[in-house]
């Protein structure tokens, strides 16, 4: 079942005009998602991931790029041909909260998924939601309430319910627990990591918490101001990250071990306005392994081996490697 | 309530909930007693509203004139009654016309960004006019008429609610949830209805009462200045700008069609919070 490549994005682009000019959220993003494995996109905030995973559904237009799902260009398609695509792409969203309708029972908000894609009636229909509540861990009499009764990690389920009533094949999961408490987090995360081992989903797991990325991909995409810095698989990336900015990234990220000892490496500054960023290698401002011919090149994702490409021009320097190792 | 109600049981229930709330079933009564005397006018009325009597005229309220008589004297209570037919038809036609294009015009212009610019400029052009200068305008290029009224104070609220609309509308085409439902592949005239609209009763209902307020009122203004409906036919608003007149003398000419403006918009008013609230889920609880 794994082994093909289900979604490949490749040279996805998207710009916003703002009063100020243009901004380039994506920037010539690629990545491919194999059937049944989850891949990990992570970044800062402003790093353009979130667009990127929007983009890939097409719920926010991309300027450029090829969005190839099962074969199939998506955005090739028409508005009305992208419908039926629709159940087979779907989306968990970061604020569970703001992403059910307050005036809609959590039948109709289920039920709105199943009648367009996958409609049943009468009892069918809600012997159907009941199974898809049970399956997230709700009681199935949680059909006929309100989303504002349900606590934030309850919503998340529900919302990963209406994701699955319509049975994708793909989901892209937008930051689907950072809005959690710590102790609702992890069961959220068991829960999405069950229901992608039944279900045999492929998922777009998007992330800024990179233990959390670790634990649940099998592939990681570092994003930074719009480009990607490094991906492959997350055993060769979290063993020796070759990117300064991954490296910079899981010195941060905290150990179980207290007593372990990590060098940190501390990032100067805010990450620069999208508005006009750096020439050359978008993060050479924070980098601490810039020279002069940084602000020159755009450095290309170049293979490192085992599926692994970085984009950074001394990713074979001793110094670099040599720090991918400490950590 | 039951795990799985049928929407009988969940309809009923609704009913039951409006009832029990007190300020509702107060404001229901009131409302329903306002109209009933406005539609039974004539089988009620002791006088006719435009009899005539010179020997009765300016007497204050009595067994024999409940609210007295005018300047003419024509029976209060009589013309009250009888002018509640019009001005209650006025206020609820304003607010049905003001409803039906405001609430289209301010969703397709919240949610259809290329629309917006150009509803939202005639939206700001038409509200920069003083409403009852648009409305005496519109009257004056229509010609005066019981219809000619409704329709110009409905182009003159319209824009009120469409901007109200309009603005939540942005808010709300933003939300995760309507995000979500595009990304079932809801179409869009149902993710207009069930997701935007449906948020937005409340400031609807609002929005609608006042109206249906300033509706009457501005009727009566526009009456006055002559561009209403006929000054024979009685209407709140004809009533207390003639009442204006004696209102030393016989301030029950003025008083009386008062309260019945009073009476009504409260009465509304509070029917539209309780229906507001029951609409809310998360209100719902506080009953």
């Amino acid at each position: 079942m794994t082994g093909e490549t289900l979604l490949s994005v490749q040279g996805l682009t998207k710009q916003f005009q703002t009063r100020n000019g243009t901004v380039k959220a994506v920037d010539g993003v690629s990545f491919d998602v194999k059937r049944g494995t989850i891949v990990g996109l992570v970044g800062e905030s402003g790093s353009g991931k979130t667009t990127a995973g929007r983009c890939t559904l097409r719920l926010v237009e991309p300027n450029d790029g090829r969005i190839v799902f099962d074969g199939v260009d998506l955005r090739t398609l028409s508005e009305r041909e992208m419908r039926a695509y629709r159940s087979r792409l779907q989306i968990i969203f970061q604020d569970p909260y703001s992403s059910l309708n307050p005036r809609l029972r959590v039948d109709q908000i289920i039920g709105e998924a199943l009648d367009i894609h996958r409609p049943v009636r009468g009892s069918a229909r809600r012997d159907r939601i009941a199974e898809l509540l049970h399956r997230v861990g709700l009681n199935p009499d949680a059909a006929r309430r309100y989303p504002h009764e349900f606590s934030g990690g309850q919503r998340q389920r529900i919302g990963i319910a209406r994701a699955l009533a319509v049975e994708p094949d793909f989901i892209v999961a937008d930051e689907p627990v950072s809005a959690l408490d710590v102790s609702v987090q992890a069961q959220v995360l068991n829960l999405i990591q069950d229901l992608q081992q039944d279900f045999g989903l492929t998922m777009l797991f998007i992330a800024h918490d990179l233990s959390v990325v670790e634990y649940l991909c099998d592939e990681v995409v570092v994003m930074y101001l719009g480009r990607v810095m490094e991906r492959g698989p997350s055993r060769e990336i979290y063993a020796m990250p070759r990117h300064p900015y991954t490296q910079a990234l899981l010195s941060a990220a905290p150990l179980p071990d207290p007593a372990a000892d990590r060098r940190r490496i501390v990032l100067k500054g805010d990450i620069p306005s999208p508005l006009d960023p750096p020439s050359g290698c978008v993060f050479r401002t924070r980098c601490r392994y810039a020279v002069e011919a940084c602000a020159e090149i755009v450095p290309p994702l170049e293979d490192v081996g085992s599926n692994h490409h970085v984009a950074c021009i001394r990713h074979g320097d001793p110094e670099v490697i040599s720090q991918g190792l400490t950590l | 309530m039951a795990a799985v109600g049928s929407p009988a049981i969940a309809e009923a229930s609704f009913v039951s909930r409006l009832v029990t709330r007190k300020t509702v079933m107060i404001g229901l009564l009131i409302l329903v007693v306002v109209a009933a005397l406005a539609i039974l006018a004539p089988w009620i009325a002791p006088y006719s509203p435009s009899r005539l009597s010179v020997v009765n005229r300016l007497k204050p309220p009595s067994g024999i004139y409940w609210f007295g008589t005018d300047e003419f004297g024509r029976d209060v209570f009589s013309r009250t009654i009888y002018a509640g037919r019009l001005s209650l038809l006025v206020g609820a036609s304003v607010v049905a016309f003001a409803a039906v294009f405001g609430v289209t015009l301010g969703l397709v212009a919240g949610f259809f960004r290329r629309l917006d610019t150009p509803i939202a400029r005639i939206i700001d052009a038409m509200m920069a006019f003083p409403d009852i200068l648009l409305a005496i305008a519109l009257v004056a290029a229509l010609g005066p008429s019981l219809v000619t009224v409704i329709v110009a104070l409905g182009i003159v609220y319209t824009p009120r609610l469409a901007r109200i609309v309009r603005a939540s509308t942005l808010v709300i085409r933003e939300l995760p949830y309507v995000e979500a439902a595009r990304a079932l592949g809801v179409p869009t005239w149902r993710i207009m209805s069930r997701h935007v609209l449906r948020n937005l009763v409340s400031p609807i209902l609002v929005q609608g009462t006042f109206i249906f307020a300033y509706a009457m009122l501005a009727e009566a203004g526009l009456s006055f200045l002559g561009l209403g409906v006929s000054p024979e036919i009685p209407t709140w608003g004809t009533m207390i700008a003639a009442g204006r007149q004696y209102i030393g003398q016989a301030d029950w000419m003025t008083l009386f069609p008062g309260i019945a403006i009073i009476l009504s918009v409260l009465s509304l008013q509070m029917v539209g919070d309780g229906f507001r609230d029951l609409l809310d889920p998360r209100l719902r609880k506080d009953l």
